[in-house]
């Protein structure tokens, strides 16, 4: 194998590394919880895809033919992400935080974990409930 | 051969962060950390997967890399939702 793609290779996968610790470092670094909901959501995610691309490169160069399938999982990492981060922020704010802590929305209704979706609940309760 | 030590060090950093991350799951002082530092470990441990594919210098490991992502963003949102709202299919 030709060396450049052998220190590109290389290069990659050490800076992939680094991210990835960093991302996990910052979880028992940072001091509190969304704090530290940034750290793996974002680093440790960068480093999964710098390990991706090295693979794709390696492989690539190993086999002869082009690898493109590890671009599978980036694209499924890079898009479930934010909606972990989403859901667990929710999760935070629904057992720790009070509403009245917390800013004003601006909009006509308040924060989608206390408020109910608009229009949407009286389904859920028989007396309320359009007839059919 | 320069590929080697670089994999031996990815693969560092990365069993390095699992340690961290299971550090964070026995102290965290709520459960979205918990939540936080268990999906964390599911990306390491897809990270090591794919690392350990190359060294092998094999492909087998990619579909377990895809499944464990695909069944650790599943179990992440259950998790939260069960927190969140009590049930996790309403």
């Amino acid at each position: 194998m030709d060396l450049w793609i052998e220190i590109l290779v290389a290069a990659f996968l050490v800076i992939s590394g680094v991210f990835g610790l960093v991302g996990s470092f910052g979880l028992i670094k940072l001091r509190g919880t969304m704090q530290r909901l940034h750290a793996p959501t974002k680093a440790t995610t960068l480093g999964v895809g710098g390990v991706l691309i090295a693979s794709m490169i390696y492989f690539t160069f190993v086999r002869g033919g082009v690898s493109f399938h590890e671009l599978l999982i980036t694209l499924f990492l890079f898009l479930t992400a934010p909606i972990t981060a989403n859901f667990i922020a929710k999760s935070y704010l629904a057992k720790h935080v009070t509403p009245d802590t917390l800013p004003e929305t601006k909009g006509e209704y308040g924060w989608a974990v206390y408020d109910d979706p608009p229009g949407g609940d009286t389904s859920q309760e028989p007396h309320l409930g359009k007839d059919r | 051969m320069i590929i080697t030590y670089a994999l031996t060090f990815a693969i560092g950093c990365y069993c390095l962060g699992l340690l961290f991350n299971l550090w964070r799951i026995a102290r965290g002082p709520t459960t979205a950390d918990r939540i936080l530092a268990l999906d964390t470990m599911v990306i390491n441990l897809i990270a090591i997967l794919v690392l350990y594919g190359i060294s092998r210098s094999t492909q087998i490991y990619y579909e377990a890399a895809m499944l464990v992502a695909m069944v650790g963003f599943v179990s992440t949102v259950a998790y939260s939702r069960f927190i969140l709202r009590g049930d996790i299919i309403e």
